[in-house]
């Protein structure tokens, strides 16, 4: 590139509804090649189930959360539809970044709170984002989008949830982010 | 015709590559859609970004209305696609969990990945802390079991649940978030943002 700018451009972002669409379209493939939806919180339970099968391999035998599941992939957590669509999704992300030019290593959050208190919201948030999903089945990917997507009752249930308490809470936190 | 893999018309194997395939669509979109910022995400709870909103009702009614275009064509078998069985107390308890994590948070497990991977630290704490999540219920299953179980509802659809059919309640969800996008569009005015 031999122009260079003063000022950083802002970044630029898909229309939404154009996304939405393309989303929605993933959506279909996914169920037209795969017979199911999209999701997230699956591939953390596999890896979480693969970790305490190395780590502690008796007690993975033993607790019923583990051997279900281990039962039910053949021994093998990681072997899973979920898991390799992460895997997709953490390099469609990427290659979307490059393209965009949004790679950068960074804390993001409001001026008024520090990188500290964000990183440990973030876990809190995390810890409760991950046993949430284990309780509800699934979470915004896998319960709610692609359940409405079927029509499933349960989906519809799940986002109410997940958003009406997002709403119902929003003014406790509003510091964090506006 | 479709799903594809219960119609053995492609292998094991090759449903995990295209598994690979569509997370690759998957996360490119959500990324290039602002997905990757906890404070886009977290815009919707209070109006300045409601991104959040539109890709996911738009997503969804996608969705919707193109599953059950290739039903009626014929081209996929909704029958064979799987549909989570719906656990009343747990969905609930489940989401409002979850809601707490999104709002404390800033992301849902999806978006943490696509953050993570263009660079967020906080999103990798994130994922830290959900793996964390995930392996204390696993732990703590047993004594959750029974709760985890109750109010087996099956596999109830919407429709089901109404009393109408499929096209009706696709319509009327279609209806509800036009006017969902139209207060969307109406609070991203009246509070005024900056991208990040």
């Amino acid at each position: 590139m031999n122009t260079t700018t003063q000022t950083t451009p802002k970044t630029k972002y898909l229309n939404p509804y154009v996304g939405g669409v393309l989303l929605g379209l993933v959506l279909i493939a996914a169920n037209f090649v795969a017979g199911r939806g999209l999701g997230a919180s699956g591939a953390a339970k596999s890896a979480v189930v693969a970790a305490v099968e190395t780590v502690a391999p008796d007690h993975a035998q033993n607790a019923t959360f583990y051997s279900e599941y281990l039962e039910s992939h053949d021994g093998k957590p990681l072997n899973a539809w979920l898991v390799y669509q992460m895997l997709g999704v953490i390099v469609g992300a990427f290659l979307s970044g490059v393209l965009f030019k949004r790679l950068k290593f960074k804390v993001e959050h409001s001026p008024k709170i520090t990188s500290k208190k964000r990183i440990i919201l973030a876990i809190a948030g995390g810890v409760l984002f991950g046993f949430g999903s284990q309780l509800g089945r699934g979470c915004t990917s896998g319960s709610a989008l692609s359940g409405m997507a079927v029509l499933s009752f349960g989906g519809f249930i799940s986002m109410a949830a997940i958003f009406g308490t997002g709403f119902a809470l929003a003014y406790f936190f509003r510091k964090n982010w506006i | 015709m479709g799903p594809l893999i219960s119609y053995d018309i492609i292998s094991q194997n090759s449903n995990f590559l295209f598994a690979f395939l569509i997370g690759i669509g998957f996360g490119f979109v959500l990324e290039a859609s602002g997905f990757s910022s906890s404070r886009k995400l977290a815009g919707v709870f209070y109006g300045y970004d409601t991104v959040v909103l539109k890709v996911f009702f738009t997503a969804a009614i996608t969705g919707m209305i193109g599953l059950l275009f290739l039903s009626l064509f014929n081209w996929i078998n909704l029958d064979l696609v799987y549909i989570k069985p719906t656990f009343l107390y747990s969905t609930i308890a489940g989401g409002i969990i979850m809601g707490a994590g999104f709002i404390i948070g800033g992301f849902c497990p999806g978006t943490s990945f696509c953050a993570a991977s263009i660079g967020k630290i906080d999103a990798m704490f994130f994922i830290g802390g959900m793996l964390v999540g995930v392996l204390i219920f696993a732990e703590a299953f047993p004594l959750l079991e029974d709760f985890y179980y109750a109010k087996n509802l099956g596999i109830p659809t919407l429709s089901e649940k109404l009393g109408l059919k499929d096209g009706v309640v696709v319509l009327g969800i279609i209806i509800v978030a036009m006017g969902m996008f139209w207060a969307g569009e109406w609070a991203e005015k009246k509070f005024p943002r900056e991208e990040y």
